[in-house]
């Protein structure tokens, strides 16, 4: 029997450590789809796909949902995002598609990334194919990196018929989304079945083998007719203060809990977090559900300054973690055992010049103070591969403050053989799942366009001539 | 991939979806662009006598937040200059050989203007005809439309007319504004007509407006009946669409049939072809969102055919025809009693509400005493005394939560009509209690 008492949701000190790490938000059940998707004006030239970085024809997704052609809703989906299930999941869907809903303004958007999530799921549990590869064209296609961009780019190839090989330095594929993306956004599964998905289109994957370890990008020009390196961006960069050999990398730390069973993660009972984007957010809300006592973010600017999106700042409040704002750590104090025990810290304040359109800060004299610590996590940001970049840079490709540059309308490096697409290309503008997978969809389009289209005009040429 | 194409009496089309003959279906330009997006074929807005419209011409009804679950209408047939549908229509035709275009026709009922407008029109190179016998209003006060399909001996004699001289396949378009549509139907086969179509809309007044007490529509402050489609009239028109399906004489004649009224998605098309019709056609639903519908139709439709293992659309055209059967026929001896899924029930007691106060007060409630210290009271029926009515489960808002399952009746299975043949006794009212008494029927 439906008892009507309120569940404990939201009480995440009255869940177990595994409910802890369940997707925060239950998928939709086949009424709440139904009735969702019927609340859709399925708009003409609508705004929502405008929105939408991979042009997911939302409207056309939802009216199959609301007509019960679940299968084909996936379809249309799959059609412009090959991973829709992710994307489903860790959008910003305020600032994208559910942001430019129409019913935003008289009554309340559509939860177009629920409901995508909904036909993805279906699709991922009945297992279906979708798409045909067209025979084999004769080309053939590396891409290094498994993130969002090079997956979509590798999936988006095969189904055009090139002969696709991944390589990927991780013994699982999926970048991120295997990896970074925390789990009660988006568990470890949902991107392994999008990997397979892609796998199942006749896409290679070798795990374990870095570019620049085990292969060089020589080989793979010589070896290959097209590159897409989707290599993504690198471990977080260190603080650059006494004793920061004791630092927790946040990427690290949000990949133990992906991979490696809860109840074996060690967790400090005093956390401090540096930094205030996204991966910060996610440090600090992991750090909070695994048991922390005390979790503070120390960012050196202030709120309105802080890189993570406005929700994520909301989501982490209501999960209780703290915030100094205006701090910096200065060193770390550390125990007899050579075990964390303070830091000190110094008190920041905003000037007037600003950097990229953010104010800088500069501390405060005298402010310096302790604050008990017993386990830090870095979270500012993520190195970049110096030496891929430095063997780019040899073969006349342009590097721009260590991101990779492409022509915007193919992800064509200056080298005609190699594309990039990525994190590891986002000198401007937010870094974000549907932006690599769009990324990786162009060049997957120029690289066709550039080989095979251009093949069948020769043979035409070669014909009338 | 599953075969969507259809050969309706000779007229090929790539699939069945065809736009009605209303304002979708109403120029070139329009024709063209549903093509491109993946109609099959048009039959084009009814040509022929000359007519001038007026404005406003639409009303509508909206229920609990969805728009135009209903609309009427006021318009007559085609205003634009017969020569330049004729022009278009050639054109259409060439630039889209392999689609079905039909031209909807409707002349005042003389014969030499029927088979001028006929002859006139073969030369377009369209695929057939569709005679308009069914537009309700405007025309039919002027002895067209309506006032012939309501006639079955207009009917007859004006598809004769046709008959003698069309070189293409011809359809009557049947008017529901009729007691019995088989009547009008037998006499177009008995015309000749190589298939059927139906149904026109419904005569029907949309409302009045509370302040100005004027009509919907309102044309310059009069109103007046006017053709009723959309979602609302499916049901009618899936009704008319079986009985001309099932009739023998029809059966005998063997015409399609296209079937038309409230289609809007896939789930209509699938419920229309399994009742008979071989093509279907839209006009509401495509004035509401545009010629783009169709592609969720196809896609719906072949996901729906793949699942079913059918190959061709032929495969399931009319399959549930044979299920309709009528009262006489229905087993007395069924029975099925509503069940509850006490799982998914909310206990929002609109079942027991609608029970007690509407049926046979065979639910019960009964009360839960709840952790926060409240009693809470939940539906239970009493399978026994249920009639097996199906109204609670029609109330029910949560899916699968109220089922009525087939239970025991420990009564004989028989039909009405067989045993008022073996037991004409029963007529009266204490023989009938006799029976009852034996059968172990209980009515309280
Ligand atoms: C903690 C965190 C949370 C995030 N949350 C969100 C979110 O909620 N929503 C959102 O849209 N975005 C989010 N992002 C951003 C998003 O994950 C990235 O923008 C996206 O994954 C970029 O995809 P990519 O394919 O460019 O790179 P990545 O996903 O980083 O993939 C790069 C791949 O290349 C491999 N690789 C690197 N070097 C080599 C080499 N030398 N040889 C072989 N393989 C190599 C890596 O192992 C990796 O698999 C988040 C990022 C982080 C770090
Ligand atoms: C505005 C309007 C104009 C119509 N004009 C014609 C017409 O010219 N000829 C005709 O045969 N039917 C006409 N119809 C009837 C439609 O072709 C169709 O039979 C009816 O609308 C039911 O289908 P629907 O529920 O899909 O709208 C018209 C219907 C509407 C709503
Ligand atoms: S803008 Fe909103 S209502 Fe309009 S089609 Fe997109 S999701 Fe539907
Ligand atoms: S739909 Fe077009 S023609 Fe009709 S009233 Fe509106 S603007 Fe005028
Ligand atoms: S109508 Fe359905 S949900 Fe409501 S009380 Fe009855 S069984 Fe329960």
């Amino acid at each position: 029997m439906v008892e009507h008492v309120k569940s404990n949701r939201n009480k995440i000190w009255e869940l177990s450590l595994e409910d802890r790490f369940k997707e925060v938000y239950p998928p939709l059940s086949d009424k709440e789809a139904q009735t969702e998707a019927m609340r859709c004006l399925y708009c003409y030239d609508a705004p929502c796909i405008k929105a939408c970085p991979t042009d997911i024809d939302i409207p056309t997704f939802i009216r199959k949902i609301a007509t019960a052609n679940v299968k084909g809703s996936a379809k249309t989906i799959l059609e412009s995002n090959l991973l829709g299930g992710s994307c489903a999941r860790v959008c910003p869907t305020q600032e994208l598609c559910e942001g430019a809903c129409v019913m935003g303004s008289e009554h309340k958007p559509i939860m177009i990334g629920r409901l995508q999530r909904y036909a993805c799921d279906y699709s991922a549990s009945h297992n279906i194919q979708h798409f045909k590869p067209l025979p084999n064209n004769g080309f053939k296609v590396a891409i290094v990196g498994t993130g969002p961009a090079g997956l979509a780019c590798a999936g988006e190839l095969a189904k055009l018929g090139f002969d696709v090989t991944c390589f990927e330095k991780n013994s699982l594929a999926g970048g991120l989304s295997t990896y970074g993306i925390v789990v009660f956004r988006e568990p470890v599964e949902v991107s392994l079945a999008e990997v397979k998905q892609i796998e199942a289109l006749g896409v290679k994957i070798e795990t374990n083998k870095a570019l620049g370890k085990d292969f060089t990008l020589n080989q793979l020009i010589k070896n290959y007719d097209a590159v897409f390196l989707g290599i993504g961006l690198g471990n977080v960069p260190q603080l650059n203060i006494p004793n920061d050999k004791v630092v927790i990398d946040g990427l690290e730390f949000i990949a133990a809990t992906k991979i490696k069973d809860l109840n074996t993660l060690k967790i400090g009972k005093r956390i401090c977090i540096v930094g205030a984007g996204n991966t910060a957010i996610d440090c600090a809300t992991i750090a909070k559900r695994l048991g922390a006592q005390r979790v503070t973010i120390l960012y050196r600017r202030s709120e309105a300054e802080m890189p993570c999106y406005y929700f994520e700042y909301e989501f982490a409040l209501s999960e209780g973690v703290g915030f100094m704002f205006l701090t910096q750590p200065i060193s770390i104090n550390l125990d007899f055992n050579g075990q964390i025990e303070s830091l000190n810290c110094v008190r920041m304040d905003l000037q007037n010049e600003s950097i990229n359109g953010r104010r800088i800060s500069r501390p405060v004299p005298n402010s310096e103070f302790n604050l008990p610590c017993d386990m830090l996590i870095t979270a500012i940001g993520q190195n970049k591969h110096h030496d891929i970049l430095d063997n780019l840079n040899q073969l006349g490709i342009d590097i721009e403050s260590g991101y990779i540059m492409v022509d915007k309308h193919t992800n064509q490096t200056k080298h005609p053989k190699i594309y990039a697409g990525g994190d590891c290309i986002r000198l401007k503008g937010e870094a974000s799942t549907v932006a690599a997978v769009q990324d990786g969809k162009i060049a997957a389009k120029a690289i066709y366009e550039n080989l095979v289209s251009a093949k069948v005009k020769k043979v035409e040429v070669k014909n009338n001539g | 991939m599953v075969d969507l194409s259809i050969d309706f009496c000779g007229i090929k089309s790539p699939n069945p979806f065809w736009l009605a003959s209303a304002p979708p279906a109403n120029s070139a330009y329009q024709v063209q662009k549903a093509f491109e997006q993946g109609w099959g074929g048009a039959v084009w807005k009814t040509i022929g006598a000359p007519v001038l419209n007026v404005s406003n011409r639409y009303g509508t009804i909206d229920y609990k937040g969805a728009k135009i679950i209903g609309l009427n209408n006021v318009e007559l047939i085609s205003d634009r200059p017969i020569n330049t549908n004729l022009k278009e229509i050639s054109e259409v035709k060439r630039n889209f050989p392999n689609h079905a275009v039909i031209v909807s026709v409707m002349v005042e009922s003389k014969k030499e203007a029927w088979q001028e407008i006929i002859k006139r029109t073969q030369e377009t190179n369209c695929d057939g005809f569709e005679l308009n016998f069914g537009c309700p209003h405007g025309m039919s006060e002027r002895g067209m439309g309506s006032a012939m399909g309501q006639d079955p001996q207009y009917t007859q004699m004006v598809t004769q007319w046709v008959m003698e001289v069309a070189t293409k396949p011809v359809i009557v378009k049947l008017t529901p504004n009729i007691t019995d549509i088989v009547v009008p139907a037998r006499a177009a086969v008995a015309g000749g007509t190589n298939a059927l179509s139906l149904i026109n809309t419904i005569n029907s007044i949309m409302g009045v407006d509370l302040n100005t007490f004027e009509l919907r529509p309102n044309v310059g402050g009069k109103g007046g009946h006017g053709g009723y489609a959309g979602m609302a009239v499916k049901p009618i028109a899936l009704h008319m669409l079986s009985s001309v399906a099932n009739d023998s004489i029809i059966q005998q004649a063997k015409v399609p049939i296209s079937g038309i009224g409230g289609i809007e998605t896939w789930q209509d098309v699938a419920e229309f072809m399994l009742l008979g019709a071989t093509s279907v056609q839209v006009c509401t639903a495509v004035m509401h969102w545009g010629f783009r519908i169709v592609e969720d139709m196809i896609d719906g439709l072949s996901n729906w055919m793949e699942s079913k293992n059918f190959n061709t659309v032929y495969d399931f055209i009319g399959k549930s025809l044979p299920r309709i059967s009528s009262f006489g026929d229905f087993d007395l001896g069924f029975k099925s009693a509503a069940k509850i899924n006490q799982d998914k029930c909310i206990q929002c007691n609109l079942c027991f509400i609608a029970c007690n106060d509407a049926a046979h007060q065979c639910i019960d409630l009964q009360s839960m005493q709840m952790d926060e210290g409240f009693q809470k009271m939940f539906p239970v029926v009493r399978e026994n005394d249920c009639v097996g009515c199906a109204l609670c489960a029609s109330v029910c808002p949560v899916n699968d939560c109220i089922s009525m399952v087939e239970v025991e009746s420990h009564r004989p299975h028989i039909t009405w009509n067989e045993l008022i043949k073996s037991k004409p006794e029963v007529l009266e009212w204490d023989k009938m209690e006799e029976y009852r008494q034996k059968s172990n029927i209980h009515i309280h």
